[in-house]
Formats: C-alpha cells, structure tokens, sequence
C-alpha cells in the first residue's frame, strides 16, 4: 500500500461526497423550509441522468447533455411540485412518505416504458476523458476530478445564494417563521417551487454527472438517495452546512471502507475470508458511523430540533 | 359486541379469504390458492407494521429488514438440514432444520432481537428522522445480505422441498394456506387484544398526546420499543412464511422496495384499522394479477392509485366501504 494509492481514494471518497452533497443540499433544502420529507428526489436524479443521455445521443454534446439534465430535473420537480407536493405540505409525514413512494413507482415505471430496461450510455467527452497529473506524482481521471470542482464551486455558490442573496433572505426566514414571511408579502408558494426545482436540478445534474461514470438505468436514483437521507440525517437535517459535512464524511468513510477494510482484515485472517468479512463490514460502514452519531447527537452534527 | 358496518365488513373479508381459496380447491385451481396464500402472509407483514404504524404512530420504513430476517432464518436452517451441513457444533451440534415451528421460533426470536436494537437506537428521534433512520438500517442489512457470499450473496438461497409442519402435507397448496390462514388469524386475534389491552391503550395514549403519557407515569420510549419489537417479530414470521411459499430467499426481501410494500398494504386497506392489512394485501394481490395482465407497467397504476388515495380518500378500502372510523382511545 502506498501513499499515492491514499491519495487517490481520499480523491475517490471526495468525488462520492461531492454527488452526495448535490443530492442532500436538495433534500435538506426541502425539509428546512417546507417541512416535507421527499423520497422521489432519487427520481429527479434518474430524470437528469436519462435527460443528459438523450441530448448527448442525439447532439452529441457533453456541455448541452448537462445544461439539459439541470433543465429536465428543474421542470420535472416544479411540475411535480406544483401537481402533488404542494397538496402535502400540511398533510403528516406518513402522508408525504406514501404520496412521494407513489411518485418514484409512476417515474421508474414511466422511465422504463418511454427507454426501456435496458441501460443507456453516456459517455465522458473526450476534452474531459483521460488522466491528469498531480502535485505528488499522481495520476487522477480528469473527469473525476472536475466532478469534484463541479461539486465545491455549487456548494460555494449556494452559500452565496443562501447566505448573500434576496431569495437565500427569504429561504432562511422560510425555515424560521412560514407565516410572518406570508404575512410580510412573499409569495410563498412561489418560493416553495422555486426551492423545490433548485433542489430538483441539482439532483438531476448530480445524476448526468455520475451517469457518465456508471451507466444510466431505471432505479439508478434509490441507492444515492439512501445515501443521501444518511447524510443528511448525520447533518442535522435542514442544515446545508450539514449537508456538506455529512456528505464528505460518508463519501470517504464508504470509499475507505471499501478499499481498506478487506486489507486490514488480511492482517490477522486469511485473504479469502478477509476479502468477504472485509466487504460485509464494509457495506454497513456509514450506517454504524450514522448510528455512532446519533448515540451522541440525536439530531445530526449541525441539528436544531427535529 | 355490536356489529358496526366495519366489523361486517372485517368478517366478510376473513370469510371471503376462507371462501375463495376453498372454492379454487374444489375447482382444482392451485394458481388461485398460491394467490390467496400470498395475500394471507402478506396481511399477516401488515397486521405486523401495523401495530407499530396504526397503533404506535411509528412509521418505519425499515420492516423488510424484519421480513427478510424471517426469510433468511428460514432459508438458512433449510439450507443446512438439505446439505446436511452442521450450523453449529457447539454447544451442541445442529444441522439446521426442515420443521416450520421451529424455524418460525427462530424467525421470530432473530426477528424481535433486530427490532431491540434498530428500535432503541431508532426511537431516541422522532418525526422524520425516524423514517429515515429505520430506512437506512433496513438498507445496511440489505447491503450485508447481498455481500454475504456463504449464503447464496446477491442471488439468494434455494430450498428444493418446502419444510415440514408435524402432521400436514406441506407440499399440498390447500394444506400450506390453511397454515398461513390460522396464523394471520391468530395475530389478528392477538392485534385486536393488544390493542384493547392496558399496554395499548397506553401506546396510543403516547401517539397522541406524549406529554400526558409521561405525567401519569408511563415511559412512551419503554412502549414504543415494546410495540416495535412486537410489530418486528410479527413481520419476521410473515417473512418465514413468505420464504417457505417461494422456496426462495433473496436480498429482495430486505430491500426497501418491500418496506414500501408492507406499508401500501396497510394505507391501501386504511391505516389504524385492524383489518386494513387484510384488505390492502388482497387488494394489492388482486391489482398485481389484474393489472399485471394488461400491461408490464402496472405499478405505474399501482402509483397513481396510492396517490389518489392518500390525497383524497385517507380511510383506504376500509374507509371508502365502511364510512368515518369511530373516534378511538
């Protein structure tokens, strides 16, 4: 084992955590400000992801396949939003669990019937495709590496928005006091949808990003948004500083896991049963580092009350 | 007791569930009495959640973490006594187990210690953070089923023969479901007690209104955990039962699809209602076979129906047929 190994699944672990972090700034987005736990955020990854594979199938560019993924996301959560959502946000949250469980059977199934079963391709384009050197004599995909500052500069200009902006002013004084935002002349439910579609087209630009890397099929979203509902429930859920702290904790802690536990294991087991062991315990690595934080913070690292 | 129009139509149901299998047996359609034996077991993961969901107020998303324990208890004492490898040598040596009670005792057993452990780490939150975090402990056993290679790993486990209950034919399709029937049956009996019983009351008491709870004396996380365990272990059976009708056990049965599943029964029959299960596992079966027939795509109907309802029609089946639930304590 060498150092530069390290360094590489440190990088590998900060690319998991950025797509994480784009996944659960929405979710958490979501919950802060109107209260509403959504599990079809996992469908507007899959929407960005078949969106981007389609305008690159059919234009063959990288650059207007993401444009389209933020797009196709956007639109497909504010008509979400404004059809189903909306009618939730009073209602109880076994409610918004059922309803949103429904929406994710109509778009896996609806996705499946419009492309099929079968996986779609998307492929890195070639300026991006290939390894770059780093300080320290490592080589790292290129790609990879822009995911990750694709990743920091989004959640650099979404503390900007929330924290700088007219509309971040309102999304804080949202989550604070619903009413007295109402009370004060803002149009809170166009608010509602536009956090909803933020949320929704940065699920949909992690999905085209990470689509490139793995390939894009009907369900890809609902292994990310377990992930992402541990993140931000490790967080502090509401909180987007949480989101970005719980993110990069679980992105490397699963990516170390995997590569080092099996290694760790063969120091006392033989190399079979050490591989297996290894990847059992591996697998429920950030689950038991979720659980290990909840024994000592009830409600996330950055957690008001729940 | 009085017959109110729900209570007609809880006995309808059972009865209907009694009737239709028996009739597919005099007309030799064994088809027909897998479906109702499926619908049975199904109701009886319900009739589980729903103690923790209706009468707790605890919605978990985490229950096929109970079910697919159940299915794996089953799977691997079948897997053993058929290979006729030793689980265990010490400290006695034991080749596993082809013999239902037996294997529902340790379904149930294995079940009930993961609902100790995932409920008292779970209940220490509440609201969203509940659903969450019983998701993702569903999910981490899910993952640990599929990278567990010594018992079948992603593809699952295969039993050739079905085990054995002392003095019945398993293997007989009217025989197994008149198992899975007396079984819902009893937890049916026992949900209904339960709920009248001290404990039950006190458990809904701590759904509605926690503080008061806690001011005569009561520990709402002592009963809620207590609920959870019992809700777990019901649905650890359910899953033994369900494994032992497929001959089959695989990661699928953990994964949170399920969970999804065991929760629609209860919300397609209506929640809080003792038969809801009943009803929305029938429905769900019936749907399944109907609407499966016509198109591959039938959950995207399965989905907009489950929206419709929770959007504008919140009794469920039982709801819609039965008219408003009486106010309940």
């Amino acid at each position: 084992m060498t150092y530069i190994l390290v360094l590489e699944q440190i990088l590998n672990g900060l690319q998991l955590g950025m797509m994480l972090f784009l996944m659960a700034a929405g979710l958490t987005l979501v919950f802060g400000v109107m209260g509403l736990i959504n599990l079809a955020h996992g469908s507007l990854y899959m929407v960005g992801a078949f969106a981007a594979a389609a305008v690159a199938g059919w234009t063959g560019s990288f650059l207007l396949a993401l444009i389209a993924s933020l797009a196709a996301a956007a639109a497909a959560g504010a008509l979400m939003e404004l059809v189903v959502i909306r009618r939730l946000y009073r209602r109880d949250h076994l409610d918004q669990v059922l309803a949103t469980f429904a929406l994710i059977l109509i778009f896996s199934e609806g996705t499946r019937w419009l492309f099929g079963s079968f996986p779609l391709f998307l492929d890195v384009p070639s300026y991006l495709s290939g390894p770059v050197s780093l300080p320290g004599g490592i080589q790292y995909p290129l790609y990879r590496l822009t995911i990750i500052l694709i990743g920091l500069a989004i959640a650099a200009g979404l503390f900007l928005l929330i924290a700088r902006t007219r509309i971040g002013i309102q999304i804080r004084a949202g989550e604070a006091d619903r009413e007295m935002i109402a009370a004060l002349g803002v149009d809170i439910s166009k608010l509602y949808t536009l956090v909803f579609a933020l949320g929704a087209a940065l699920a949909g630009l992690a999905g085209a990003l990470v689509g490139a890397i793995q390939s894009v099929q009907v369900g890809m979203g609902e292994p990310v948004l377990i992930l992402a509902f541990v993140v931000i429930v490790i967080g502090g859920i509401g909180s987007i500083k949480g989101a970005l702290a719980g993110a990069l904790l679980v992105g490397m802690t699963d990516t170390l896991g995997g590569v080092f536990l099996p290694q760790l294991f063969a120091v006392f087991m033989d190399p079979a049963s050490a591989a297996s062991a290894g990847a059992s315990l591996a697998s429920m690595l950030i689950y038991i580092l979720m659980a290990a934080i909840l024994l000592v913070r009830p409600s996330g690292l950055y957690g008001g009350s729940a | 007791m009085m017959l109110t129009r729900e209570s007609l139509l809880n006995w309808a149901m059972i009865a209907a569930l009694l009737v239709v299998p028996l009739a597919a047996w005099s007309l030799d359609e064994p088809f027909i009495i897998t479906l109702a034996t499926k619908a049975a077991i199904l109701a009886l993961a319900g009739v589980g959640l729903n103690i923790a969901l209706g009468l707790g107020g605890l919605i978990s998303l985490g229950h096929a973490a109970f079910f697919g324990i159940g299915g794996y208890a089953m799977g691997i004492l079948a897997a053993h006594a058929q290979n006729y490898e030793p689980l265990f040598e010490w400290p006695f040596l034991f080749e596993g187990s082809n013999q239902m009670p037996l294997i529902w005792l340790v379904a149930v057993v294995f079940s009930a210690l993961a609902a100790l452990v995932i409920g008292a780490l779970s209940l220490r939150t509440s609201g969203v953070y509940f659903i969450m975090i019983t998701l993702a402990f569903g999910q981490m056993l899910y993952y640990f089923a599929i990278s567990w290679s010594a018992y079948g790993g992603e593809d699952g486990l295969s039993i050739w023969v079905r085990n054995e209950f002392p003095g019945l034919n398993t293997l007989d399709p009217i025989q197994f479901f008149a198992i899975a029937y007396v079984i819902l049956c009893l937890a049916l009996v026992f949900a209904a007690r339960l709920a009248r019983s001290p404990f039950g009351l006190a458990l809904a008491a701590a759904r509605q209104n926690e503080d008061r709870v806690q001011a005569v004396g009561l520990t709402p996380f002592v009963l809620r955990l207590t609920a959870f365990v019992i809700s777990g272990a019901i649905t650890g059976l359910a899953g033994a039962l369900f494994a032992d009708l497929n001959r089959f056990v695989s990661p699928t049965m953990l994964s949170w699809h399920t969970s999804g599943e065991i929760m629609i029964f209860v919300i397609l029959g209506g929640v809080g209602r003792l038969y809801g299960p009943v009803a929305g596992a029938a429905l769900y079966i019936l749907l399944e076979h109907l609407l499966g027939g016509i198109s591959d795509y039938w959950q995207i109907f399965l989905g907009v129906l489950l929206l419709l309802i929770v959007l504008f029609a919140r009794g469920g089946l039982i709801g819609a047929l039965a008219g408003r639930e009486k106010a309940h304590g």
